[in-house]
């Protein structure tokens, strides 16, 4: 309970709401206590005396009674009012909601379909209707307002209800023969109590606003009884010559009510992580560049053929004070009409690597904190975005993992494709349409005018991932970085999306980064791989040197564990154990507590990266082949 | 498309009768007899009975249910006591009042609403969104009855600027400057809060839509920022947003009752709240199922224009 209030207060706004609703409740509670005139004494020789006065702190109103008296006894006349609804409507509301959900079948559809039409009124509506036939006074305005918000209630305990209708525990008790009864209240209701209070919180704000409502209308709180509405409601009278009584209701409401708006967001965040909206970040168009970026000085680009040069890249995850070193000190260069594979478990920074060569990495959480990365004479680490912005998908484009995800579910292929060339060369529309249609062709897409029409949904993944390969030719680039374009895929879908990126590779001259986990796709397609662990290239070289004499104990025993066609039967061997997490320095080699080949030595500093046989290895004793 | 409208068109019909269902029910809990209220209670027992017969009132409930629902089908909303006229007359007349008034304030909260939502998510912490932030919260806590009182102290009692009652002046107005003059606080006054709860919702949808994949693809093709918010981001969180502007439609229809009461405008609201103080059970009965209806078939609109933006549900 302490942690939760914690957890709420951490929110200084909801720890701001709290104290100032605390603060309304508490004199609310001890108005009774308290030396104040009395509330209804009309005293009509000093009326509208103004605020701040001798004998009336907050003035008096048009009968001459006082102010201040009478607004905390309003106060504490409306909280009770808007309490007592928000507790009836939640409570019938919840009842419903979760009998609803835990019936099923009849029950359940005529319960809905009876809130459905309750909710098809603008809420005042039924309220005024039930207080038309009630007749005007506080109890029935509370009788309104709570009967008006329990569909809300209703609707929101019966969605989560259902599905714990469906989990396995309710289904347990209920084959265990308890009465519905009990499992209703010992295995239900502990379950939807954070939608209820949710809900509550959303709405006990709104129903002390409607209530107070109603009594302004005249049709709630009767004189000479007063809540803050009907203060409100007489004040309107003599509201030009005397705002004052008008006034001062009217902020008390508001306090009242920002409070609570204040403390629910606090609650809702602290219940329910997913909605706490408030706390998303906007990922920025470029990732950030740490303030003490160290760059390596820059190469001599006519030397390089490289099509990309990528020196000393780091990139961290900070989160507050929690920093997490994704990629570490990598450097690889791709040159023109070369496939370079980064090859890597889940975790090894390779997407990251990736994303930070057009630093696309969300940021925050992301940083590049050192490095650079160089495409001809271009300099990318350091260039504004709008250098940069000219850079992506003209001479850097890339291909997602997911097509569905990664391609505009709201936007036609067509469109898609024209946007990216569009984005970078003025031309006719028209001209556009021609090239995006011959580029699908070139995807080898059947059909291509059809395809241009329709939505990402209405094709196959297969088909998807070629409309995000020929949206990555669409400018034909330098360099193109496939982040595991066939990993979402089904082999025989793979097999035909390498082949077509192969092709395009011979036809176009086309230089790929080719990012996978799959040491068999990298067999297919790479010229050079690159083994990534723990955010640091562990070994890098030709891939039929790497992938058939692999140097680096990590990249042999990642070997070890991947099947391989045609090869007969084999032993899979997993590796033992889990790769080191980002958040310390490497003080020893990241493969040490995995490693069967492992010294004491390995365990003692970081091991640099050697040059053996024109083959790059980051190991103290490398596996050699007799 | 034509056959979902259809289709919703034929769903709607339980809904509607349930609305007059319910409020017919409601109406029926009135204590005491609607003859003896009309006459007075200084009434002989036979005009009593007399009226009672005339207004049908002898017969079952569920006959009366059943015969007021063949007059509504007719557009036969019966007959206001306390105004002497046929009640569609007087709600039609209103609600003309009450459509200038919440449209214009509904289209207000709506656009500004979205913008600010927009503009405040784009530019996440600084100034300009936390300002946004903090008047989205005033929005959301000021009960709108309050803002047009202060409005009126404001603009009409301390700067004489706008007039704050009616909805044309009684001497010489009656124009079209006339109309928006009389218009600009009321309007201003009801917007206020549903701008705050669609801002709210917008700044946030925005928000989350902005970390989607598709959101990098755009930046990854090399999209200007500005047109990645505003075409990409934007485009999907229209889809979001729009059933909740449909239901904010209710909630400024519902404000529009104080701020007709605080302006002295005369719409369908101020005559609901001066025909429950008069006991006038027809023309509440009325009134209310007139406008529930309205809502309902403004919703079913809403939802084409959902189906419409979001080419994912027609498929199904």
């Amino acid at each position: 309970m302490i942690g939760f209030v914690k957890k709420v207060v951490r929110n200084r706004l909801a720890g701001l709401g709290l104290v100032v609703l605390f603060g309304i409740i508490l004199l609310a509670i001890l108005t009774p206590l308290l030396p104040l005139a009395p509330p209804n004494a009309i005293d009509t020789p000093n009326r509208f005396v103004l605020p701040f006065s001798d004998n009336a702190l907050l003035g008096t109103d048009h009968l001459g009674r006082d102010l201040l008296s009478r607004l905390l006894w309003g106060t504490q006349l409306s909280l009770a009012v808007g309490l007592a609804a928000a507790f009836i409507a939640g409570f019938f509301g919840a009842l419903l909601g979760i009998v609803a959900g835990y019936m099923g079948g009849r029950t359940d559809s005529l319960i809905m379909r009876s809130v459905d039409i309750l909710m098809a009124f603008p809420y005042i509506l039924l309220a005024l209707a039930i207080v038309a036939a009630l007749g005007p006074g506080l109890m029935n305005a509370l009788i309104a307002v709570a009967v008006v918000n329990i569909p809300f209630f209703a609707r929101n305990v019966r969605g989560v209800a259902v599905t714990l209708a469906q989990a396995d525990f309710i289904q347990s008790a209920r084959l265990s023969g308890r009465s519905d009864i009990s499992i209703l209240v010992f295995e239900l209701l502990p379950n939807v109590a954070s939608v209820i209070i949710i809900a509550f919180s959303t709405t006990v704000g709104w129903m002390i606003l409607e209530t107070a409502g109603l009594s302004f209308l005249g049709l709630g709180s009767q004189p000479p009884q007063a809540d803050l509405g009907s203060m409100l409601g007489e004040g309107r009278a003599a509201l030009i010559t005397n705002p004052h009584t008008s006034i001062i209701p009217g902020i008390m409401i508001f306090l009242i009510v920002m409070g609570i708006n204040l403390l629910g967001d606090g609650i809702r965040d602290a219940l329910d992580p997913r909605l706490a909206k408030g706390r998303l970040e906007k990922p920025s168009p470029l990732t950030r560049v740490g303030d003490g970026l160290i760059q390596s000085p820059p190469i001599d680009s006519t030397a390089s053929k490289a099509v990309m040069d990528v020196n000393h890249l780091s990139t961290n995850f900070e989160v507050s004070e929690v920093v997490n070193k994704a990629v570490r000190d990598v450097s690889f260069s791709i040159s023109s009409g070369e496939c370079l594979g980064l090859v890597g478990e889940s975790g090894s920074g390779k997407s990251v690597t990736a994303l930070s060569l057009t630093r696309l990495v969300a940021s925050p959480p992301g940083v590049v904190v050192s490095g650079s990365v160089r495409i001809s004479d271009q300099e990318l680490i350091s260039l504004p975005y709008e250098g940069i912005r000219a850079i992506r998908g003209r001479r850097v484009a890339y291909i997602f993992q997911d097509p569905l995800t990664s391609l505009h579910p709201l936007h036609r292929i067509g469109h898609q494709l024209t946007e990216a060339m569009s984005t970078h060369s003025r031309g006719a529309d028209s001209v556009f349409v021609e090239r995006a249609k011959n580029l699908l062709s070139e995807v080898r897409i059947p059909n291509p005018e059809r395809v241009m029409d329709a939505y990402p949904h209405e094709l196959s993944g297969g088909m998807r991932q070629r409309i995000g390969i020929a949206m990555a030719l669409a400018n034909d680039p330098d360099l193109i970085i496939a982040d595991e374009p066939t990993t979402a895929l089904d082999v025989t879908v793979q097999a035909q999306i390498l082949t077509i990126l192969n092709d395009l590779r011979q036809q176009r001259g086309l230089s790929i980064l080719f990012i996978s986990h799959d040491l068999n796709v990298m067999a297919q397609i790479c010229d050079r791989v690159a083994v990534m662990y723990a955010g640091e290239i562990v070994e890098m070289g030709r891939a039929p040197d790497i992938l058939e004499h692999p140097k680096h104990p990590y990249t042999a025993a990642l070997l070890a564990c991947s099947p391989q066609i045609g090869q007969g039967r084999q032993s899979l061997q997993p590796i033992t154990g889990m790769p080191p997490t980002g958040h310390e320095p490497l003080n020893a080699c990241a493969f040490a507590n995995r490693c069967s080949r492992v010294q004491p030595v390995c365990q003692q500093q970081p091991v640099e990266i050697i040059d053996m046989d024109s083959q790059l290895v980051r190991c103290l004793f490398p596996v050699v082949e007799s | 498309m034509l056959r979902y409208i259809v289709r919703r068109l034929i769903s709607m019909i339980p809904v509607l009768i349930g609305i007059t269902a319910i409020v017919f029910l409601i109406m029926s809990l009135i204590p005491g007899d609607p003859a003896t209220a009309i006459l007075g209670s200084y009434a002989t027992p036979e005009n009593v009975a007399n009226l009672n017969a005339k207004l049908g009132l002898d017969k079952p409930l569920v006959q009366r249910y059943f015969i007021w629902l063949g007059n509504l089908a007719q557009g036969d909303f019966g007959r206001s006591f306390s105004l002497n006229r046929p009640v569609l007359d007087e709600i039609l007349e209103r609600f003309n009042a009450t459509l200038i008034l919440s449209g214009t304030a509904y289209l207000l909260c709506s656009f500004l609403g979205v913008l600010a939502g927009i503009f405040s998510a784009s530019r996440q912490y600084e100034i300009s969104d936390k300002l946004i932030t903090f008047v989205v919260l005033i929005g959301i806590s000021v009960p709108s009855f309050f803002l047009g009182m202060m409005l009126i102290v404001f603009f009409t009692v301390q700067l004489r600027w706008l007039p704050a009652s009616g909805m044309f002046s009684i001497y010489g107005g009656g124009d079209f400057v006339d109309l928006i003059r009389h218009l600009i606080m009321p309007a201003l006054a009801l917007s206020f809060v549903a701008t705050g709860v669609i801002a709210r919702l917008s700044r946030s949808t925005m928000l989350e839509v902005l970390r989607l994949e598709y959101i990098r693809t755009a930046r990854a093709k090399g999209v200007k920022e500005f047109r990645v918010v505003t075409r990409h981001a934007f485009r999907s969180a229209v889809v979001t947003i729009l059933p909740v502007l449909g239901l904010q439609a209710g909630f400024v229809l519902s404000g529009s009752v104080y701020i007709e009461i605080v302006f002295q405008w005369p719409g369908i609201g101020r005559m609901l709240v001066d025909a429950i103080l008069t006991r006038d059970i027809l023309l509440v009965q009325g009134g209310v199922v007139f406008v529930a209806f309205c809502y309902v078939f403004f919703n079913l609109a809403v939802d084409v224009l959902q189906l419409w933006l979001d080419p994912r549900i027609t498929r199904k």
